[in-house]
């Protein structure tokens, strides 16, 4: 049977010449990059010219870069880092209410530490109102931290503006850029942020890997304390070979991303227009424009998400969904809540996520097969029959 | 992460849709734990003659639901009402832990039918 991947904002698949960058740091070079002689030189020498890369992709300082094990890790150690940095100043954080849990969590967390989060409301095409942020911020609030794009919707929100409501108002703004890195560009000093946070794994890296931008001047408690590994920010022997890869993966994002972009939104755009011609009541879920490229969130009324994923993996085809049963939660997507969807759509959501791995054949595959499967599942559930 | 019978269910479900002139129709569930369960019985001489389902839901849902309809059929009411989310879950070869709770209504709902059913007839 045909394999095919849509669920690239997941996970993507080690890029080839990324794994090439690797090897050597996982078989003859084994060096401490903090020792000084020979074995230790050739892994300090892939550690920086890793850092130079992924610098290049942040426009940053190679001094601005923190590596980290993951996007949550980097979540973490941006919110409480700059939390406790700050905490005689204040203890308000503001936030979204589509964030991923790496954030929510981290915030819900620092609550028993007496912080306080205000967790702003979104709009049905998942944008923020930057009037409502200027209002939520208060003398006590130290810390925004608001996604660049959202993972299950793929909406782009406008990281810029907060920027610069952030800069005037003083508070040090924090954005999780993981679905972003190596989609659209991440322009550290155009976005005008002073944390930002990426992950190797989504943008065809090793997994456990991830950095975290911190702008210069910016005051951060470490998480893992340790010795004086990046600047005594993040203690424990680099991870070389991941380190390498994720140099490699950013080198490959930025020589690839427009080109990548422009056939990617073409496939999406094929599958939502083709699905919504051939299948009644869907929904595309996020703003019209303001979306990644390479996302699409549908909602199939009347069925649930996860029993199309069953179906669609019969037919060799991997999506996911932000719906109950798949995360193992009793919840809906948070989002699709959030952005006013109903808890039947929520449930009913699909997202389809693509990269570069995928063709026009693909995308015509799904677009063939998917009616027969929400109409079998349609003619299975007791709300089909109430609405026809 | 489903075992084989519970895919099997899934996809080739038994006895789906409604019976006509019901005895009694039990539904239970609610959209915003993702499950709604619609399960309509015939009974005849206090025995379950025929019974469909239609059900909104995860593959664990929709896999209980076909999975209770040829459990019942043919019993009689004591039997049926001997019938627990328990048995369901066991005649399917189990179900993940995370759905034992949220997807395992099956047999509430094939309850709440029976109910229903005494209702009617002054039971």
């Amino acid at each position: 049977m045909k394999k095919i991947y849509f669920d690239h904002n997941a996970t993507t698949p080690v890029d080839p010449e990324v794994l090439d960058a690797m090897l050597p740091f996982l078989k003859e070079e084994f060096g401490n990059p903090s020792s000084i002689h020979w074995a230790g030189r050739n892994s300090r020498k892939a550690i920086e010219e890793g850092r130079d890369k992924v610098c290049r992709l942040l426009n940053c300082a190679n001094l601005e870069l923190i590596f980290t094990s993951s996007g949550t890790e980097g979540d973490n150690h941006a919110i409480k880092g700059v939390a406790y940095a700050k905490k005689e100043k204040g203890n308000h954080i503001i936030t979204t209410k589509v964030e991923h849990p790496a954030v929510l969590n981290t915030c819900k967390h620092l609550a028993k530490d007496g912080f306080e989060t205000t967790y702003l409301d979104v709009d049905s095409d998942g944008m923020i109102d930057l009037e409502v942020l200027k209002a939520a911020i208060t003398p006590k609030t130290i810390l925004i931290s608001i996604m660049y794009a959202n993972n299950e919707t793929g909406v782009i929100l406008p990281i810029k503006e907060i920027g610069d409501i952030a800069k005037a108002r003083d508070v040090t703004f924090h954005t999780d850029a993981v679905q972003a890195a190596g989609k659209i560009p991440l322009d550290a000093q155009k976005l005008n942020v002073d944390l930002l946070t990426i992950s190797g794994h989504k943008l065809y890296g090793p997994k456990g890997t991830g950095a975290l931008f911190a702008k210069r001047g910016v005051r951060l408690v470490p998480l893992i304390h340790g010795g004086h590994h990046d600047r005594n920010r993040r203690g424990g022997t680099e991870n070389v070979a991941g380190i390498a890869g994720l140099g490699k993966a950013a080198e490959i994002a930025m020589r690839d991303m427009e080109k990548e972009s422009a056939q990617l939104s073409t496939l999406r755009n094929r599958i939502e227009k083709g699905l919504a011609e051939k299948i009644p009541h869907i929904k595309v879920n996020g703003h019209a424009d303001k979306r990644l490229p390479n996302t699409a969130n549908i909602s199939f009324e009347f069925v649930e998400g996860e029993s199309l994923l069953l179906n669609l993996d019969m037919k060799g085809i991997a999506a996911s969904s932000g719906s109950a049963c798949t995360s193992g939660s009793l919840e809906p997507s948070h989002v699709l809540l959030a952005m006013g969807l109903t808890h039947e759509m929520s449930h009913g959501s699909v997202r389809f996520s693509l990269g570069k791995s995928n063709t026009a054949g693909d995308v015509e595959y799904l677009i063939e097969i998917m009616p027969a499967i929400v109409e079998r599942m349609r003619s299975m559930s007791p709300l089909y029959a109430g609405a026809k | 992460m489903y075992s084989e019978k519970v895919m099997d269910h899934f996809s080739n479900p038994r006895n789906v849709g409604e019976v006509e002139n019901a005895s009694g129709v039990g539904t239970v569930g609610n959209p915003a734990c993702g499950d709604i369960m619609k399960l309509s019985i015939k009974v005849e001489n206090d025995v379950i003659q025929d019974v469909k389902f239609k059900t909104f839901g995860c593959g664990a849902a929709i896999a209980t639901s076909s999975m209770v309809t040829e459990l019942v059929k043919g019993k009689t009411l004591d039997e049926a009402e001997r019938i627990s989310n328990a048995t369901v879950a066991e005649a399917l070869d189990g179900l993940p832990p995370v759905k034992m709770h949220c997807s395992n209504l099956a047999a509430d709902a094939l309850h709440a039918a029976i109910e229903d059913f005494k209702k009617k007839a002054g039971k």
